[in-house]
């Protein structure tokens, strides 16, 4: 405040005091409210994207997050062809079932697809199952893959090996999405973090009511 | 009340057996060549291994095994979380250091698998050297929930 004061502003003495006690009343309600969860993956909670999953699938059947409302939610991308880091991850998710004992009943794994034209409902039923009998596997059209991928702010893309025999790869991020009991995007987890570290973060979130 | 004495010895030597298999060629030293085991719906795997090179530096050009038609060489690269996959023409095995293959790196990849991979079983592979030529390996086939991350050396 540079230029002369109004004549009717406050005097510099209580212009003093009302700012201390606003200061004061900020740290008031601060230190009262509860300390900050820390998790070991990437705390996105309150993200604007991966918001949610209201599709209908390539089968026709409407494919819903909220049809699990109450569970802990995991969502990965990738395809079944993938010979590494999609079977790293859904074999570290199948640990941390194991890890969670019953707790695991309350968490739901998602295996989305993002090579549906290769992975058949009947090749990625027996995939995710492969892991654990208790994940799923959902397969949209390519517009809807697309769409959900931007969402999920996830970059994916077939890339053809020319020399290889596997015809294509695709690149894709390969982050697990996790959504509280509630619905709300809460984590994203690492590739590299262990079963450990994850099913810490879950059991945490499994403890909020 | 020995045989439970005798019997713990045994799991938990098996468990934390510090010799993990080892293979000496010239001046290469293979360890631990090891597959997971794969699932209904997988076409393809991968063989993962250390390479321990105490002499010149050698390569392996290519690779073969009966349970895959193809056997090739592959990498990952990690580039904003974006996992990429290429295949490669050879993978370097400096000399005087030790390469890892292993899950999300470079790894072996067993394209067209003939029958899943099972758990507990073993499948040969052969790697073919630039310098050091041919060397066979037995690859153990771990459980599906193998961890990625080795907490046990």
């Amino acid at each position: 405040m540079k230029a002369g004061k109004p004549e009717n502003a406050p005097s510099l003495p209580k212009r003093r005091w009302i700012a201390g006690a606003g200061a004061a009343l900020l740290l008031a309600t601060t230190g009262c409210r509860p300390a900050k969860p820390a998790f070991a993956s990437i705390d996105i909670t309150g993200a604007g994207y991966a918001r949610k999953v209201d599709e209908v699938d390539a089968s026709g059947t409407p494919r819903r997050l909220a049809d699990y409302g109450g569970r802990v939610v995991l969502v990965f991308f990738g395809f079944a062809q993938c010979p590494d880091v999609c079977p790293t991850a859904l074999a570290r998710q199948a640990q941390v079932m194991q890890l969670l004992a019953s707790d695991a009943d309350r968490v739901q794994v998602i295996f989305i697809s993002v090579d549906p034209e290769r992975d058949s409902d009947d090749i990625l039923r027996a995939y995710t199952a492969g892991f654990d009998p208790r994940f799923t596997g959902w397969r949209f059209d390519l517009a809807t893959t697309a769409r959900l991928a931007r969402e999920f702010k996830v970059f994916f893309s077939k890339v053809p090996l020319k020399d290889s025999a596997l015809e294509y790869t695709i690149d894709h991020t390969a982050l697990t999405f996790v959504f509280d009991v509630r619905g709300q995007i809460r984590l994203a987890v690492r590739h590299e973090q262990t079963p450990e570290s994850v099913a810490s973060d879950l059991k945490q979130l499994l403890d909020e009511r | 009340m020995k045989h439970i004495v005798v019997a713990l010895l045994v799991f938990f030597g098996a468990s934390f057996s510090p010799s993990a298999q080892e293979l000496k060629s010239g001046s290469l030293t293979l360890i631990d060549p090891w597959a997971r085991a794969t699932v209904t719906g997988q076409g393809s795997g991968a063989a993962y291994l250390t390479i321990r090179n105490d002499g010149g530096t050698d390569r392996i050009v290519s690779a073969s095994a009966p349970v895959s038609n193809v056997v090739e060489l592959h990498t990952h690269t990690v580039e904003g979380g974006v996992m990429r996959m290429r295949q490669v023409d050879a993978i370097d095995v400096t000399g005087g250091t030790t390469t890892q293959l292993k899950p999300g790196g470079l790894h072996i990849m067993l394209i067209g698998l003939k029958a899943p991979l099972k758990a507990g079983d073993s499948f040969p592979l052969t790697l073919r050297f630039e310098k050091a030529g041919e060397v066979k390996l037995d690859v153990k086939i771990r459980p599906v929930t193998s961890e990625s991350h080795s907490h046990k050396k």
